[in-house]
């Protein structure tokens, strides 16, 4: 860090203009590209989620065909998986505050960081071009399951393409992130000394890097299949459908820790800041990650228990699933131990790392019941799957998101956005996200499966429920976004540190300087969660 | 004794029963855990926080604990699980054809059924296959479902045990019909069993070219009242003109027994303008000539 760059300007000063974002090489600036490309593609993903409870409020048709329904959930899913929960917190704010929690000035590869943004618009432009051009977005579903992915005549290939494109952008990330974590941890920085929020990246990098090529190769496949006909899934031409289903969940099984781990990372991160005290058992978190890590590499199984799998091999992947539950308890143990005789102030953030915690424990342990063989051939390709899920990815990662950006906003912004009306947006969102998701687990113990454009009438009532949940939700995210738009643009300066926090990222100017710390920092001795406040 | 519709709702409830009480204990309890130390250390209440790095017993005791209880779990999941795979050697054999998206029974005399009709009491064997994409037999009342999948034999089993009519649902998504692939379970007593089986499968009120297009699934996409579902209407269709794209070329035909015969054995080649080819499995082998002319003198009789 030279001294003549230390001067008194933060980093959106620099420089200015438009083509000083789109080239830049800040890592800062690129993880701030990612956040408005990313949001932009949630709440088109929000929008098609609408509009598919809409359609489901009653039986029959309600305002679509069922073949605009089936590719809405294609797109719902490929949107909110590839363009939304794969990229969101490592893109954003891994990319915002690796390198400022490691003391360092940039992530290692810069160039390579900048090329990531760019195969990620791209890739979404591919997404998106299907709604355009050929004949319509795909109709598969996210899962693109062969053999109907070859069979159908709308566009999977440009869909495909799209994830094909996007998994680089995702491998990129994660190796930039390794190498920043080997390479550039400020001097006297050992491993035990980085935050949490490091370590989840760390783990979750390596996932990025070895799983995401072979869902590359497994969709290259399928485009191979459609365009020239080579038999590798479909029967008809001499194929092998579970073949497909191996190699789809052998990565995006593991990539749902690529979505879980990072969001742990920031709970691990808001729960010391707001109880004012040091993170119970730091070596148990930081070792569950990579635990979770491990062991999620071989568990992709528990996605195929009905397709016909050997009985003993369906056994045991439900032990290897069950045993990804330890860890996870762990951690939740861990951050719960966290608020015993602390010092606890209820701040937004703190209130969403709550609501994760809530929310991630009812996904986590419908998990429980879906790794159990027997009551999985009973929920699986149910509603309760879909329940599920959306506790884990939305109730949980989702939540974490919208947790770091209220707990990261003024030292990303300098500014603080309106406390009141974020913890009012705060309550519509547990409330209507609770009554949207909560009645789809009960609607799969019922037996209602999973992608019905129309179902039977017994399922009526608590569809209702569920699309009345959707419209509070679509109201407490308008409602939170628009005050941190407020606050981003005119709201109260918040100086260096406003929430007191205890962790290395905040011993720097808000906004930080463009190499992120005026001096070399100095470490602390006491450990990631003791700096002075 | 027998107060469940199948021999596998016990297994499936217990493991359901078992894994959720478990769960919602610790959901509750944890909650509270939770609630209770923001009120109790509240910066208000408690100032100043003591910080507590960590502690081995209690690390210890929550490894410890959750691990025998995901034992617990993964013993009830695969105890009602195992018995789903060990089919009794003296189960009556149905095979169950999905296809899109329609379901067919056929029996052991060779004779086809919409519904699957079983009697009470008997085990069941189910032989799925499918002659087009990825389905799944899903029976919610019996907590039991199996995917069904092309070129591969799977199988499933049960023993009805009260009777009654249940839902057969596809549980794998199959495509723009997926929600309407349904059929019904119809249990009936060994006596009555009989005696449908003697007089009553097999044989239909319908004209014998609409049972052949019923058994073939052909119903589901192709009307017969002049509506558009996926492919052109039967209603009207004997010698009618039509516009076809071939090769991506226009042209026009008139539909008779050598178009019928091409389209059954290339659904792809001409396509009808306005509907979308690659949906249609050819049914070269399974509509023999003799049945297409049955199938030509029943859309004959379609005005």
């Amino acid at each position: 860090m030279s001294e003549s760059l230390s001067t008194d300007l933060n980093f959106f000063q620099v420089k200015k203009g438009i083509i000083s974002w789109l080239f830049s090489l800040d890592h800062k600036r690129i993880g701030l590209m990612y956040l408005y490309a990313i949001i932009s593609f949630f709440l088109v993903g929000v929008t098609l989620g609408l509009l598919m409870r809409l359609e489901l409020i009653a039986p029959g048709e309600t305002i679509m065909k069922a073949k605009t329904y089936n590719q809405t959930f294609t797109l719902h899913g490929v949107i909110m998986i590839f363009l939304f929960i794969i990229p969101s917190i490592p893109a954003i704010f891994g990319n915002f505050f690796l390198p400022i929690m490691l003391g360092t000035d940039d992530v290692a590869l810069p160039k390579l960081n900048l090329l990531s943004w760019w195969l990620y618009v791209i890739g979404a432009l591919f997404a998106l071009s299907t709604l355009v051009f050929g004949d319509g977005p795909a109709d598969t579903g996210w899962t693109f399951y062969a053999p109907y992915s070859v069979q159908t005549n709308t566009n999977v290939t440009m869909s495909v393409m799209a994830a094909f494109i996007l998994g680089f952008s995702s491998i990129l990330t994660g190796l930039n992130f390794i190498v920043t974590i080997h390479r550039l941890r400020a001097p006297g920085m050992g491993w035990f000394q980085m935050p949490l929020f490091a370590w989840s990246l760390y783990a979750t990098s390596w996932i990025q890097l070895l799983a995401t090529p072979i869902i590359g190769i497994t969709l290259l496949m399928i485009v191979a299949e459609r365009a020239f006909g080579v038999g590798l899934f479909d029967p008809a031409i001499g194929g092998d459908p579970i073949l497909y289903q191996h190699l789809f969940w052998i990565y995006s099984h593991p990539a749902v820790y690529i979505m879980a781990l990072p969001a742990m990372g920031i709970i691990s991160e808001i729960i010391p800041t707001f109880a004012k005290r040091s993170i119970f058992g730091y070596k148990a978190i930081a070792y569950s990650s990579m635990a979770i890590a491990f062991v999620g590499y071989f568990v992709w199984g528990h996605h195929m228990f009905t397709s016909g799998m050997s009985g003993s091999a369906r056994i045991i992947f439900s032990v290897l699933t069950f045993m990804v539950a330890i860890p996870t308890a762990i951690k939740v143990f861990n951050w719960v131990a966290t608020m015993y005789k602390g010092s606890i102030d209820l701040q937004p953030p703190m209130l969403y790392a709550m609501a994760f915690i809530f929310q991630f424990m009812i996904g986590g342990l419908t998990g429980l019941v879906l790794a159990a063989l027997a009551a999985d051939i009973h929920l699986h390709d149910t509603y309760f799957v879909v329940g599920h899920f959306h506790y884990v990815m939305f109730g949980g990662t989702g939540f974490a998101m919208f947790g770091g950006m209220h707990y990261w906003f003024p030292k990303i912004w300098g500014r603080m956005y309106n406390i009141k009306i974020a913890k009012f947006a705060f309550a519509l969102l547990v409330l209507g996200f609770n009554m949207l998701y909560f009645p789809m687990l009960i609607l799969g113990l019922m037996g209602m499966p999973r992608r019905y454009y129309d179902y039977l009438p017994q399922f009526t009532d608590l569809n209702v429920l569920s699309t009345v949940g959707s419209w509070i939700l679509a109201i407490g995210l308008i409602t939170m976004l628009v005050n941190l738009i407020n606050g981003m643009r005119k709201g109260a300066p918040a100086g260096r540190n406003p929430w007191g926090s205890i962790s290395l990222e905040w011993q720097t100017k808000s906004p930080p300087p463009l190499e992120n710390f005026d001096k070399q920092p100095e470490l602390n001795e006491g450990g990631p969660y003791n700096y002075k406040n | 004794m027998f107060s469940e519709a199948s021999n596998f709702v016990k297994g499936v409830d217990d493991s359901l029963v078992v894994i959720l009480g478990i769960s919602i204990f610790f959901l509750v309890g944890i909650t509270a855990v939770m609630i209770y130390f923001v009120i109790r250390y509240s910066r208000k209440r408690n100032p100043i926080a003591t910080n507590i790095e960590h502690n081995s017993k209690l690390e210890i005791l929550w490894t410890v604990i959750p691990t025998i209880l995901v034992v617990v779990m993964f013993y009830y999941g695969w105890a009602g699980f195992t018995p789903m795979r060990n089919v009794p050697k003296d189960a009556m054999v149905v095979k169950a054809h999905g296809q899109m998206w329609a379901w067919s029974f056929e029996y052991e005399n060779g004779s086809y059924s919409e519904n699957l009709i079983v009697p009470l009491n008997k085990p069941v064997k189910l032989e799925l296959s499918s002659k087009d994409v990825l389905h799944s037999l899903y029976i919610p009342a019996y907590r039991i479902k199996e995917d069904v999948v092309p070129g591969k034999a799977n199988y499933m089993w049960f023993i009805p045990q009260k009777e009654g009519s249940y839902d057969i649902l596809c549980a794998e998504y199959c495509g723009e019909r997926h929600s309407y692939m349904l059929s019904k379970l119809e249990v009936y007593s060994q006596d009555k069993y009989d005696d449908w089986y003697a007089n009553e499968l097999g044989v239909s009120r319908d004209h014998p070219g609409l049972a052949l297009l019923k058994q073939n699934a052909c119903i589901s996409c192709h009307s017969t009242d002049g509506s558009a579902i996926i492919g052109p209407t039967f209603k009207g269709l004997w010698e009618r003109t039509e516009i076809v794209m071939t090769d991506g070329v226009e042209r026009e035909i008139t539909v008779d027994r050598d178009y019928i015969r091409k389209s059954l054995n290339e659904p792809n080649a001409d396509i009808t303008k306005g509907f979308n080819p690659g949906l249609m499995i050819s049914y070269a082998t399974t509509v023999s000539d003799e049945d297409m002319d049955q199938i030509i003198e029943y859309l004959k009789t379609l005005k």
